[in-house]
């Protein structure tokens, strides 16, 4: 391609830009920019114009708040546990579904359920069937006579977490299982078939040929979800509202930047909320070689 | 090395047959060739002789073993396939040893193992490529690689060239066959090719419809075909056919382009309804000489050889090989045509061939009923 000819491709592309460049300044840098600012003020929610700047108090003070470094532990607490339990869960339900076994469709299509309900419909259903009182498990539970009476899953300290962790891998496995799925279905069934031949055991296959083809599906799906969980706050909240024990960083920023409408400090908060998130998938981004890994 | 029986095998998906009651016998060390039309059901028979495809009906047996219920991975089979199948994420040794990693070989073993197959198919050079860093020749010789290392008891191909230039695949044609001249494992090998099937074979199985119109070497295959589908389809270009009415009582068969042939003997309840003459077997001569009148409709000049087109009749064209180019004021007008009897191939109605005892020129001129 002549030079004039290429310039003239990166004008028009650039064209082409332009209006998504212009949403993304508006919905998306604006309000960054707004937050990242006003973390340097004093401001109230009440009366924003009315600030003085104060340098990086707020940041200082959030890492001097022991429930910030509560919110963080816990977040990353559940990202992990939940993240890694939803891509083996989402691995081996993948694997079964490729496998050819009849109503597999049907089993698709319900595989699907959890996912498209509303999180807070589905936080809201579990913990009615978490209640102590009434809820359908601990009626199950002491049906079975496992339990003498009725466990206060929501509400104990030492339960809820799990409790946030289960309801995230009923709903977002699904996701997984889709991603893997798609990543599986493009491996040519006929280098299984080699391998068959070749007299490749099974878990050497699975080990060698299929996890490392796999590699780059999986990562992009436990980016997504890692970052998902990081910023997790409609599960908990609705769970929990402010429970010190799954409150993670988000629900903590909106409770300083809403309950307590501390523009400044709050703002600060969103800010380390996104260097977290920030930081953690550039780590997994390196880790896992997303970058290349998405040739193979 | 080992020899293959396939017993009135028949595979189905669903309702539709696509192997219909093979019967074959491959001896110890034979190289055969499947050949048949797209979606004859070639690759499915390999297939069921590899394990991969379990058969509806009928026994496998390998070295006369029944193995119609062994898993392919203990068949002491290899397949070669069409698109490679190599392992994307792995270097090229590695592809090749990778099934010896398995075996409880020792490290040492496995490379000295990968590296005197690598050499042997000259891609030692190639070592620490990926499949993708490649040529599609340099990938079939992985993949021929992979399943050499392994010293099967029976290679299987399935059309191992077809994504290779013409240059390429005469070039692997010849190294498998001296494969095959070095190993003497029985080879079977599915091909579209007609030269790769001519020259490789010791048999060719000629499939149409799931089902084996004939097995024979290749020269049989070629001179004798048992039937119309064979005839027309080993050769190239493929033999010109002629609808004929016969006509038994008057002892002869007659049909456009004034031909009319005298029969020796006739067979009454099967009447030839159909001849066929091989490009090669005809041959161009002036206007009222030889056994038939056409139209030379166009040449085509291969440098080292030449076909004409032949226009017999509104919906007839045959073409003839010729040995040197006729002179292009030729062309749009009437010539003959001449041919030995024993290049005539008669065909009955079910298309069968008939043997024909002798023939006899009859006279163009001769008034047609
Ligand atoms: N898994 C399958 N499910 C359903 N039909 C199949 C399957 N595999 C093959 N067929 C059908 O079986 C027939 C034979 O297929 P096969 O692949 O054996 O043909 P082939 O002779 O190898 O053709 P080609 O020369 O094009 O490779 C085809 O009609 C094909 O559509
Ligand atoms: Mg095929």
């Amino acid at each position: 391609m002549s030079a004039r000819l290429a310039r003239r491709d990166h004008r028009d592309a650039w064209l082409f830009l332009l209006p998504v460049i212009a949403v993304i300044l508006l919905v998306a840098v604006w309000p960054l920019a707004r937050t990242f600012f006003f973390s340097f003020t004093d401001a109230y929610l009440d009366e924003p114009s009315v600030y003085s700047m104060v340098g990086f108090d707020n940041f200082i003070e959030i890492l001097q708040d022991r429930s910030w470094w509560i919110a963080v532990k816990n977040t990353l607490i559940f990202a992990a546990i939940s993240v890694a339990i939803e891509t083996v869960l989402g691995l081996a339900i993948a694997l079964l579904l490729n496998s050819a076994i009849p109503g597999r469709g049907l089993a698709r299509a319900a595989i699907l359920v959890p996912w498209a309900i509303p999180v807070v419909v589905a936080t809201k259903m579990w913990e009615w069937m978490l209640n102590d009182q009434f809820g359908v498990i601990n009626k199950v539970l002491s049906g079975l006579g496992l339990v003498d009476h009725g466990i206060a899953w929501t509400a104990s300290s030492s339960l809820i977490m799990g409790v946030v962790i289960f309801v995230d891998v009923w709903m977002t496995t699904p996701f997984m299982v889709l991603l893997i799925l798609a990543g599986l279905q493009l491996i040519s069934p006929e280098i299984f078939e080699a391998a068959d031949v070749d007299g490749i055991p099974a878990w050497k296959r699975f080990w060698s040929i299929t996890l490392p083809m796999l590699r780059p599906a999986i990562g992009v799906a436990v980016l997504f979800r890692v970052l998902d969980a990081l910023r997790m706050f409609d599960l908990a909240y609705v769970l929990a509202a402010s429970n010190e024990n799954v409150m993670t960083v988000s629900i903590y920023a909106r409770d300083r930047l809403i309950s307590f409408q501390e523009l400044g400090v709050g703002s600060a908060a969103s800010t380390w909320v996104f260097l977290l998130v920030a930081f953690v998938a550039i780590i997994i981004i390196g880790v896992l070689r997303l970058d290349k890994a998405a040739g193979t | 090395m080992a020899s293959v029986s396939l017993h009135s095998v028949s595979k189905s998906f669903g309702t539709h047959a696509v192997i219909q009651g093979v019967e074959l016998q491959i001896d110890d060390g034979e190289f055969v060739v499947f050949v048949g039309p797209s979606g004859c059901g070639k690759s499915t028979l390999l297939r069921i002789v590899a394990g991969l495809v379990a058969p509806t009906d009928g026994v496998v047996a390998i070295g006369g073993d029944d193995v119609t219920d062994v898993p392919a991975s203990r068949r002491g089979v290899a397949f070669v396939f069409q698109s490679y199948a190599l392992y994307p994420h792995m270097s090229v040794a590695r592809n090749i040893g990778f099934a010896l990693e398995t075996l409880g070989m020792a490290k040492e073993a496995v490379s000295q193992k990968v590296l005197s197959v690598a050499r042997m198919l000259k891609v030692d050079h190639l070592m620490d490529r990926r499949p993708r860093e490649l040529s599609g020749g340099q990938r079939q010789r992985v993949a021929i690689g992979r399943a050499l290392v392994r010293q099967p008891e029976i290679f299987l191909f399935d059309e191992p060239l077809s994504n290779l230039d013409s240059d390429l695949r005469m070039e692997m044609r010849l190294e498998i066959a001296r494969l095959h001249n070095d190993l003497k494992t029985t080879m079977i090998y599915v091909t579209h090719d007609q030269s790769e099937a001519m020259t490789l074979a010791d048999r060719i199985v000629v499939l149409n419809h799931g089902r084996i119109e004939q097995v024979g070497t290749p020269q049989q295959l070629y001179h004798a075909p048992d039937n119309r589908f064979v005839a027309g389809f080993i050769g190239s270009p493929r033999m010109n056919f002629m609808g004929v009415s016969s006509q038994a009582t008057a002892g002869r068969i007659v049909g456009a382009g004034n031909l009319s042939l005298a029969l020796a003997s006739s067979d009454l309840e099967n009447p030839i309804t159909e001849i066929g003459i091989r490009p090669e077997g005809l041959r161009l001569v002036a206007e009222g000489d030889g056994r038939m009148v056409c139209i030379l409709e166009r040449i085509e000049d291969l440098g080292h050889e030449h076909f004409g087109y032949c226009r017999i009749s509104d919906d007839t064209v045959w073409v003839i090989r010729l040995p040197e180019a006729p002179s292009p004021d030729r062309i749009g007008k009437p010539v003959g045509l001449d041919f030995a009897d024993a290049a005539v191939f008669a065909f009955a109605g079910d298309g069968r061939r008939i043997a024909l005892a002798g023939l006899q020129k009859m006279a163009a001129e001769a008034p047609l009923p």
